[in-house]
């Protein structure tokens, strides 16, 4: 592996708490990945916003299930994944937040903001759970 | 720190200066309670200071637009100020920065409740 390359494997209780932790994990190796703040941002958002669904909409905070967060960078991008022991959803039913009605509905922002602020996001859908990549590239510096 | 909310009365607004982070959680359910309460005491004129907010979640925009709804549907007024760089830029994504009324200095936000 390049040594510039590094992978972080966390299970974390489904709590707030984790959520924290998480995003702070995120954070960390992406700032080694030399990710400036706007990206930062974006990114800690998008692993927030991930946990959240994980940890609240999956495993409803059941203390007996828990999430599985990896963290990976290389060179060239940073990929989080989490999976959780939830009963899967379909990314592609969760209705548009901007559109119509939807634009002042309390909730479901979390996945158009994810796809909003990283260069890929993919869902699948396991026998135990759902899993959830999301991908930022790493964009030299002109 | 999660979120601090302080309540001043400017004329006829109630300003809440709010500091820190509204995320799931105590930050968002703090906000909640808060307006809320301001509701059920009928203030009308309601203008959220946010120039301290450091961070917001999709829970505490959730929750701008819930109180923004409830107030607006009794006939009273939510208005913003302060926003940082990040909460506008949150706000522009989801297409909610033209729903809100938003102001960046206090006088002219407190006058425009006239």
């Amino acid at each position: 592996m390049d040594s510039r390359s590094r992978t972080i494997n966390l299970v974390l209780d489904s709590t707030l708490d984790s959520v924290d932790k998480a995003e702070r994990e995120a954070l960390d190796l992406a700032r080694e990945s030399g990710f400036g703040e706007e990206d930062l941002d974006r990114i800690g958002m998008s692993v927030r916003e991930c946990m959240v669904n994980a940890v609240v909409h999956g495993n409803r905070y059941n203390s007996h299930k828990k999430v599985h967060l990896s963290l990976s960078r290389t060179p060239e991008r940073l990929t989080v994944r989490i999976v959780d022991q939830g009963e899967g959803f379909n990314p592609d039913a969760v209705p548009d937040p901007l559109e119509g009605d939807n634009l002042l509905r309390h909730s479901g922002r979390g996945i158009f903001l994810m796809k909003a602020f990283m260069d890929d996001l993919q869902v699948r859908l396991g026998p135990s759970g759902t899993e959830v990549i999301l991908v930022k590239n790493v964009v030299a510096e002109k | 720190m999660s979120v601090k909310l302080i309540n001043r009365q400017v004329g006829d607004v109630t300003v809440i200066d709010v500091a820190g982070r509204i995320t799931l959680g105590e930050g968002s359910s703090t906000l909640r309670d808060a307006l809320r309460d301001l509701v059920k005491e009928n203030h009308k004129n309601i203008l959220l200071n946010l120039r301290e907010v450091t961070y917001i979640d999709s829970s505490g925009i959730g929750e701008l637009v819930s109180a923004f709804t409830t107030i607006t549907n009794q006939g009273g007024h939510l208005k913003l100020l302060g926003l940082t760089h990040r909460v506008k830029d949150l706000l522009q994504i989801t297409k909610l920065y033209t729903v809100f009324d938003v102001h960046e200095d206090e006088a002219h936000a407190v006058r425009s409740f006239a």
